[in-house]
């Protein structure tokens, strides 16, 4: 029964490119609950993106079990929109390839799009929007596979602060008006805090877990908050101990 | 539940404000740029007659070396009169056309496989390479002997001339796919052929765009010289056929305004065809 309610189940997942290159993921195991939020946070190079990659099924691991209770969705850090669709279609498209009937599409597409507050930009070019505006259409856009587990690498690193807050919002609405299981991958500590149920640590070649906290601290949180800040100071400590040891 | 929907439009009005601040509005290009865009070419022409006439009027050679451009006018109205003219340039320009067609339709599925599959590539990327040093019209010769004097000889040399230019267009067209788009694909759970219809094909579309504009000016250059060496009553007349007859008359008013000509439906379909097709694809893309 405890196994129902697994989204992810990763045991002693191990990724080396090459034999002769050096091991990036060393044995990590890590059970993730339907419907949590959980944060990555690592160095740069420690090897996120493979994990996330390996999740999604677009790498294999060297060795270890990767069992996921669906196939995730992954977002990366720039939209990667299709240039030559609009907003819409670009969300059409991936009502299409999920087999979504032909006369609904349109109406999801849009649907999508009121859900992230973009009720306006259907027919919108990718170039034609800021980098915020991408990246909540490339939310739409995973939103419309209704895959149940989200993956997030770096979802808003090349964002603004304002408009990183405002879509800190936005995702944890949406992750809470649906199901979903959330990976979110980042840099950046007190954006870790501010989101996550989790946030797991990782360390560098190899990369393994290093360490987690459980976050409780009343909703909504805000980035500036202080308790936010205190964790993420000490978080940030363990992160600056394991970059140092590589020194 | 107040207090959520309260929130949901409080995220609502700060989203709205700033799209709006980081929305840029689009620049419209002045008026001055798109007038010189159209009066640019036909400026070019007027300083080109001018100064052929001004070295006309120094009589530094008898008008059968270098006759004026007015003569050259007169001669192309002598042709146009006689209904030669227009048959002529309608006759290359339908031959040239079917025989681009026929050249997508080979090429495109060749440029895919090249694009896609990496030992069809090692094998066949080289030949299309060889073949797109190699000036089609040396083909000529092979195939009047394989075919004589006859439209298939014509074809063949259209063919070999754009064929390898469309195929390495639409290879190097997907080359330049950023591969995040295809991963993009894999994540929609698209399968092969959901990959090269909605990411691969579309996405590769400005290099193969290059590669047919490419194609369309060696199609056009390997049936002039087709033509003009592959003269024959069976063949009818063309652009090229006219240019000898230039020759064989020794008529050089004929021979520029037949070389006129040709420049001129050249450049014609590049304008009315190619260049606002091309435009749209970028703009459209924002680049
Ligand atoms: N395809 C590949 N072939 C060989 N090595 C790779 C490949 N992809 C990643 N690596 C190596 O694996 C390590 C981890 O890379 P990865 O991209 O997963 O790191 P990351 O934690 O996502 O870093 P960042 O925070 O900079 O995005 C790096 O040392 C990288 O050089
Ligand atoms: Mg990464």
């Amino acid at each position: 029964m405890a196994t129902a309610n697994l989204a992810v189940d990763l045991s002693n997942l191990s990724k080396q490119f090459d034999k002769k290159s050096p091991v990036v993921l060393d044995g990590l195991s890590l059970t993730v609950n339907r419907g949590e939020f959980v944060c990555l946070l690592g160095a740069s190079g420690c090897g996120k993106s493979t994990l996330l990659n390996i999740l999604a099924e677009l790498d294999l691991p060297t060795s270890g079990s990767v069992k996921v209770s669906e196939p995730p969705t992954l977002m990366f850090q720039d939209a990667a929109l299709m240039p030559w669709l609009t907003a819409g279609e670009n969300i059409e498209l991936a009502l299409r390839i999920s087999g979504y009937e032909k006369s609904g599409r349109k109406k999801r597409a849009q649907e999508l799009l009121e859900l992230v507050h973009l009720p306006a930009s259907f027919d919108k070019r990718p170039h034609e929007l800021s980098g915020g505006m991408r990246q909540r259409v490339s939310i739409a856009r995973a939103l419309a596979q209704e895959r149940g587990i989200l993956l997030m690498d770096e979802p808003f690193a090349a964002l603004d602060a304002i408009t990183r807050d405002f879509l800190h919002e936005e995702l944890l609405q949406i992750w809470k008006q649906t199901e979903l299981t959330v990976i979110f991958v980042t840099h950046n500590v007190r954006e870790a805090v501010r989101l996550g149920q989790r946030v797991l640590l990782m360390s560098s070649k190899p990369g393994r877990f290093l360490k987690e906290w459980s976050i409780n601290l009343p909703e909504p949180r805000r980035i500036d908050a202080p308790e936010v800040a205190n964790l993420a100071s000490e978080i940030t400590d363990h992160l600056r101990n394991e970059i140092k040891r590589h020194g | 539940m107040a207090n959520h929907s309260n929130h949901q439009s409080e995220l609502g009005l700060l989203s709205a404000g700033l799209d709006a601040l980081e929305t840029q509005s689009s620049t419209d290009v002045t008026l001055f740029k798109r007038v010189l865009k159209h009066a640019g070419p036909i400026l070019a022409i007027l300083f080109f007659v001018g100064a052929w006439q001004i070295v006309f009027n120094l009589k530094l050679t008898p008008d059968y070396v270098l006759p004026s451009p007015g003569q050259v006018f007169t001669s192309l109205k002598n042709q146009y009169e006689q209904g030669i003219l227009i048959p002529s340039a309608w006759n290359s320009l339908r031959r040239g056309f079917q025989g681009f067609i026929f050249a997508i339709l080979i090429a495109t599925p060749i440029g895919l496989l090249l694009g896609v599959n990496k030992n069809v590539r090692l094998v066949l990327k080289p030949i299309i390479t060889g073949l797109q040093q190699l000036p089609s019209v040396a083909w000529v010769p092979a195939a009047i002997i394989w075919f004589g004097l006859s439209n298939a000889t014509i074809y063949t040399v259209i063919l070999l001339g754009a064929v390898p230019s469309i195929a390495n267009g639409l290879s190097s067209g997907i080359d330049q796919i950023p591969t995040q788009l295809l991963k993009v694909g894999k994540v929609l759970g698209a399968n092969r052929w959901q990959s090269i219809r909605f990411i691969i094909l579309p996405a590769s579309l400005p290099g193969f765009l290059g590669g047919l504009e490419q194609g369309w000016a060696f199609a056009w250059r390997s049936l002039m010289a087709a033509e003009l060496i592959a003269v024959s009553p069976a063949l009818g007349v063309g652009l090229g056929q006219l240019l000898d007859v230039g020759r064989q008359l020794g008529d050089m008013a004929l021979v520029l305004g037949a070389i006129i000509s040709i420049m001129f439906v050249g450049v014609l379909v590049e304008r009315v065809f190619f260049s606002p097709i091309r435009e749209r694809t970028l703009r459209v893309r924002g680049l």
